[in-house]
């Protein structure tokens, strides 16, 4: 799967639920929201070996 | 994870409530707890006009969003502050935010949306003042918050709106709640609250998302396909706020529910007049310059960024 968050993108092998892969890029998974497909994700949804994963600062805009 | 309301999977999970929703209830959830929590603080009626200040940024765009979803008769005011800007006008920060609220307000017919230009009226973009004043020089976002707070006055006063409303969430205020006591600001602390009634010259200011979590109005705003601005403003980076704001939810990690203890504590000590004589404020008399009230004799401080006696 890819992980992607601002200009940074991760490969990750096999399966994982949303929190640990975030945690796995070295992300702290409060500091940020999933999404796939345009539609957000639970933090123990289950991501697959070929899922697109963004991520969204939670913080953010002026 | 369930939802609530529906039991199917959800896409939303917050432990400070033990609630969670999938993507068709969240929304639901979130516009119910914004109404309730205008009437708890009797924020505002039905046919009041409101002013709802946009950045551009998801707070902002979800409020004035929730607020036409409710009925409200809910203008949005952007204030354009130049930042970013280049040769043309239409790259940069600002350039960006602007874009994003035009989108918003083409997407909703009927939504009115006006626009305060600094460069345009002023002569100069934010950066351009910061860097000529001795204030903005040390702290861009002093200025940036003494024009906005003018500019939002001086249109919800030659508007005629009663209400302006801002789209500061929990963390937010909780943030500012912290540093207000690390350093023992008593009388910022006294003045904190969800509405600060209105005063000769200023309309009533309310917060209705002071009780959602960052994080829950992130969320309201990518489920509803708000389109935002997803970057920090370029001068808030190292902000001493965002800081707090990033100790607080280590603190949050550890125990769910910690940011909303601290400000729903904080409110029920100020409710109880814990702070009510350090609230009374100085006379307020009107700017020579633009009538707008401030405590010094002369010009108020936005006037005097003006003057060459700023530099």
């Amino acid at each position: 799967m890819r992980i992607i968050y601002r200009n940074q993108v991760w490969e990750l092998q096999g399966q994982r639920r949303v929190r640990d892969a975030i945690e796995e890029v070295g992300l702290e998974p409060y500091t940020v929201l999933a999404m796939r497909d345009g539609k957000l994700l639970a933090e123990d949804a289950m991501l697959d070996e070929d899922d697109d994963v963004r991520l969204v600062a939670v913080i953010s805009g002026g | 994870m369930r939802c609530r309301r529906c039991n199917q999977p959800a896409v939303f999970n917050m432990r400070q409530h033990k609630l969670a929703f999938c993507g068709a209830h969240y929304p639901a959830w979130f516009v119910e707890r914004t109404e309730r929590t205008i009437r708890k603080y009797h924020m505002f009626a039905p046919g009041e006009r409101v002013l709802v200040a946009v950045s551009g940024g998801k707070d902002s765009l979800a409020l004035w969003d929730v607020l036409l979803k409710l009925g409200y008769d809910a203008a949005g005011l952007y204030i354009d502050l130049g930042i970013g800007r280049g040769a043309s006008n239409d790259d940069g920060y600002s350039a960006a935010s602007r874009g994003k609220i035009e989108r918003f307000v083409a997407e909703r017919p009927g939504a009115r949306f006006i626009v305060v230009d600094l460069q345009d009226e002023y002569g100069e973009t934010l950066p351009q003042v910061a860097r000529r004043v001795q204030r903005g020089r040390a702290k861009p976002c002093s200025v940036c918050g003494l024009i906005k707070r003018h500019a939002m006055n001086r249109v919800a006063r030659d508007g005629g709106y009663s209400v302006l409303a801002t789209g500061h969430n929990l963390d937010d205020e909780a943030a500012v709640l912290f540093g207000n006591l690390l350093h023992w600001q008593t009388g910022y602390i006294a003045r904190q609250a969800p509405v600060l009634e209105a005063e000769e010259g200023l309309a009533r200011k309310v917060k209705p998302f002071c009780r959602f979590y960052e994080r829950e109005t992130a969320a309201y705003a990518l489920i509803t396909d708000i389109d935002y601005i997803f970057e920090e403003c370029p001068h808030a980076v190292g902000a001493t706020s965002l800081q707090y704001k990033d100790i607080l939810n280590r603190m949050e990690q550890e125990a769910p529910g910690t940011k909303l203890q601290f400000y729903q504590g904080f409110l029920r000590t100020r409710q109880a007049n814990f702070f009510r004589d350090e609230a009374d404020q100085p006379t307020l008399i009107p700017c020579p310059a633009c009538g707008q009230p401030t405590s010094t004799q002369g010009l108020c401080a936005f006037c005097r960024l003006w003057t060459r006696q700023a530099t």
